[in-house]
């Protein structure tokens, strides 16, 4: 089941001042939305306020029809940093959602050996955090997030610090495994073409608000139009 | 934004796009998501391997590396040994020289007993039921105020630290008693106490509480919010937080807390015994020197030296087994 997400006049900020101010956004079910904007446009900012992690100075988060006051397992976060508890194994780390929800032993290791298999991470499931790569570590990240079943996903950069051939093979095994979930997607990242490859729309951020909604042509796939979509949206930011 | 600022910012986004992949030729050279992960597990595989292959030299035996790193470790190992044993023979050896000389340099060493003396000490001490009822009585003594110190302190720590009303309402209390020496407490520890050895032990907590109550206080709040974050968005609350976040997170400042508390609680217990014990090793030093047995006080003092220095080492040894994910303990190994 997807979920969908509702911005009205939101306004967010930190103590040294506001982020963003009076956004008005719909996150359509199972869509994947992403989210573009230069440093400091509120991108992360806007993620945390959609997971529960930053209260409105103004305004509302409704996930369908209900006001978003606290974080909930139905929008499950993965971060740019190593969001993985160090001293928990990968099998650990994905089972950590469902020893959450209080799944017993046996259903907590067959749900996390069954996406440890789908992000190929098979054989690597007693190691800790700090003996994988970047983008293995991702993909636990993306694993345990899913591993919940959560409504949408919510997605901070998360390939931002891999080296280009990790993240294209990170790009390709997300549009594979988004083929099997029809969870809600929300996407931050300042890679144009990252988000042209991922996104049905990009939204472009700047000023305190949002810039431009973009449509991204479905099949998101290769060539066609992309070129004219990129000149479009590097000339909003 | 300025057209300038505009264009600026573009070059940057492009130059970074180019950078990684030319945007032109992306949807071609995205490589499958088992590609991927087959050359990510090779590299993983390689950086689990890299120490050795660095050490092999080409045309090496499978192996022979890794044999050479754990003989260059092993005798790296037996070296530092042999230094610590040849420093505590060269103290050894000086005491010797000073006590059968009867050196006075202004310290006066003809008064304490040679190794002759205290090996026979030590010889009819260790024989004597009264010596291990002493060593018990200490071990018993410490290992309670020190273990309610670990419970209370770690709890206070993580409240403290946790709860901001709990911060209120404790912190003040908390500042105002850890100034004074836990040893200071013995006179209300002796009119609060029906009996001097609840007296002790509470001696030994008080000593032991404050080191590892104030790591305690400072590892809770060193924990990077990321991983609090990140339990909360995946459904977690307040107590999931606490047990999957806080508890093993704090541990390796924990256990510099516990390591602390087991030095000073030592220091404590000794002296809280010599002013007010029937039974103990720091009792039967002190009775040794009013008897003027000084062979005996030298036995106590190695004794305290050893069971002090076999509960540290216990504290740090179970503080690395709890901690085997951090890097201190990969390079060890």
């Amino acid at each position: 089941m997807t979920l969908g997400i509702t911005l009205e006049s939101l306004s967010l900020g930190y103590a040294r001042g506001p982020v963003l101010r009076e956004v008005d956004l719909a996150v359509r079910p199972g869509e994947v939305l992403v989210i573009v904007g230069a440093s400091g446009s509120g991108k992360s900012t806007l993620l945390r306020a959609l997971a529960g992690l930053l209260p409105p100075h103004g305004g509302r988060v409704l996930a369908d029809d209900a006001e978003v006051t606290g974080t909930s397992r139905e929008r499950a976060m993965v971060f740019q940093d190593d969001g993985l508890l160090p001293w928990r194994t990968v099998r650990r780390n994905v089972e950590l959602p469902l020893r959450i929800r209080g799944l017993s032993r046996r259903e907590r290791r067959a749900v996390a050996q069954d996406w440890l298999a789908r992000v190929g991470l098979e054989g690597h499931e007693d190691r800790l955090p700090r003996e994988l790569s970047g983008g293995m570590r991702q993909r636990v990240q993306l694993a345990r997030a899913l591993a919940g079943t959560p409504r949408a996903v919510l997605m901070d950069e998360p390939f931002g610090a891999l080296d280009a051939q990790t993240r294209a093979g990170m790009q390709a095994l997300l549009l594979d495994v988004l083929r099997d979930t029809r969870a809600t997607i929300v996407f931050v990242t300042h890679d144009v073409d990252e988000a042209l490859l991922l996104a049905d729309r990009v939204v472009v951020l700047g000023r305190g608000g949002v810039r431009s909604v973009v449509e991204v042509p479905s099949p998101r796939d290769p060539a066609a139009g992309r070129a004219g979509l990129r000149g479009q949206i590097l000339e909003e930011l | 934004m300025t057209a300038d600022a505009r264009i600026t910012d573009a070059r940057i986004t492009d130059a970074r796009i180019t950078d990684a992949r030319p945007a032109e030729v992306r949807p071609a050279e995205v490589r499958s998501a088992d590609e991927v992960r087959a050359a990510e597990g090779r590299t993983a595989g390689a950086r689990a391997d890299g120490p050795r292959a660095a050490g092999a030299q080409a045309g090496d035996p499978p192996g022979a590396s890794a044999w050479a790193r754990r003989r260059a470790r092993s005798g790296a190992k037996v070296r530092r040994r042999l230094v610590g044993a040849a420093s505590l023979l060269v103290a050894a050896g000086l005491w010797q020289v000073l006590t059968v000389t009867d050196a006075q340099v202004w310290l006066r060493f003809d008064r304490l007993p040679t190794l002759g003396e205290i090996g026979a000490g030590t010889a009819s001490r260790v024989t004597t039921p009264l010596y291990w009822l002493d060593l018990l009585q200490s071990l018993i003594r410490i290992l309670t105020g020190f273990g309610l110190a670990a419970v209370a302190g770690v709890a206070a720590g993580v409240l403290v630290a946790r709860s901001a009303r709990a911060g209120d309402v404790l912190t003040p209390l908390f500042e105002a008693v850890r100034p004074i020496p836990a040893i200071a407490l013995v006179p209300v520890a002796i009119l609060l106490f029906p009996a001097d050895e609840q007296g002790i032990v509470f001696i030994t907590f008080a000593a032991a509480f404050f080191p590892i109550m104030v790591s305690t206080r400072h590892a809770v709040r060193a924990l990077p919010t990321l991983w609090e974050d990140a339990v909360r968005t995946l459904g977690g609350g307040r107590r999931h937080v606490l047990w999957h976040v806080v508890l093993p997170g704090i541990l390796p400042g924990v256990f510099g807390g516990l390591s602390v508390g087991m030095g000073v609680s030592w220091i404590c217990v000794i002296s809280a015994e010599m002013i007010s014990g029937e039974f103990g090793v720091g009792y039967r030093t002190w009775m040794s020197y009013t008897i003027v047995d000084y062979p005996a006080v030298i036995v106590g003092m190695i004794t305290i030296g050893v069971l002090g220095w076999l509960t540290s080492a216990a504290v740090e040894l179970v503080g690395r087994r709890v901690t085997p994910w951090l890097p201190r303990a990969q390079e060890e190994s």
